[in-house]
């Protein structure tokens, strides 16, 4: 073993000298892209053979997803934020990031749910044809995943307003970022394959 | 060497302001691009890599996978690489690249 990653074992004591929470998170994550990966394929494989409407280029509104996207592209922005104040041990940057990267989250679940909301209203239902039921199942998982990490940041941003997360628990912030950041990568592949690839 | 950056040295916040402007940079890009009548004819490649660019961009530096570890890159690129080459794969076998394919 080489010197750093045996002063690396002797700080996370374990046999790959790695966090194995962080370790976990990273195979989970690799796991993701297999199954949003599975998602996908269905999407690309039933694009364009709906045989009844209403057809994608009816209904997607590209600046509104436009916008949203930007609104999750930032919501990374201020998870890292979050976490580099919570290494450094400022709890009230670090709190403030938190409730952001929490915030902006829920503002792109709520575009999602106003997009499904006028699809199902424009006559697109799970059942309707290829492209409702491809789409629902993609877009759907992928906001269940911001669905759960919305309240996972709440969940942190509590303990850190009650004072139970310090920089001793960066690891666990990090933690959370990955899982957020992986979310964001999904929708940025999302976003072109579904909304500018029509 | 492995691990001779530690989990620790990770970019600085100017280095996330920067890279989350040109994130922003590049979405706008890719708009601009779909309505433009005139690259249509590339838009699908350009699309695609700019996405890849901003794909990159997130998992480089905000996920810190530059910095980190090689256990936790292979990790995450190894399933990445076997559910694109199933992408690629499913989407040959369904014809979707223009070949006909059958299974459709």
């Amino acid at each position: 073993m080489s010197e750093t990653a045996a002063a690396s074992a002797e700080m996370h004591h374990t046999s790959t000298g790695l966090p194995n929470r962080k370790l976990l998170m990273w195979a989970f994550i690799g796991s993701e892209c297999m199954l949003f990966g599975s998602l996908i394929i269905t999407y690309l494989v039933y694009r364009g053979r709906s045989i009844v409407g209403p057809y994608p280029e009816e209904l997607l509104n590209i600046p509104f997803i436009t916008v949203t996207t930007f609104v999750l592209l930032m919501s990374s922005l201020t998870m890292v934020l979050a976490l580099a104040a919570v290494q450094r041990n400022d709890m009230r940057q670090g709190k403030l990031w938190l409730l952001m990267t929490a915030l902006l989250g829920l503002v792109f679940l709520s575009g999602q749910v106003y997009e499904f909301s006028h699809f199902v209203h424009e006559g697109l239902g799970l059942t309707t044809n290829l492209f409702g039921a491809s789409f629902f199942l993609l877009t759907g998982t992928h906001g269940a995943h911001v669905f759960v990490g919305v309240i996972w940041l709440t969940t942190l941003f509590v303990l850190a307003v009650r004072g139970k997360l310090t920089s001793a628990n960066a690891e666990t912030v990090e933690i959370t970022g990955l899982y957020w950041h992986f979310v964001d990568v999904v929708w940025i592949v999302l976003f072109t394959i579904i909304y500018l690839l029509v | 060497m492995e691990n001779s950056v530690t989990e620790h040295d990770h970019a600085s916040v100017k280095t996330y302001l920067v890279v989350a402007a040109v994130l922003g940079i590049i979405t706008a890009v890719e708009v601009a691009i779909f309505y433009i009548d005139a690259l249509r004819p590339v838009l699908v490649p350009l699309l695609l890599t700019l996405s890849a660019a901003k794909f990159t961009l997130v998992v480089s530096f905000f996920m810190h996978l530059k910095y980190d570890s090689k256990i936790f890159r292979g990790l995450f690129v190894g399933p990445l690489a076997v559910a694109v080459l199933i992408i690629l794969a499913m989407l040959a076998l369904f014809g979707v690249f223009g070949g006909g394919g059958g299974a459709a």
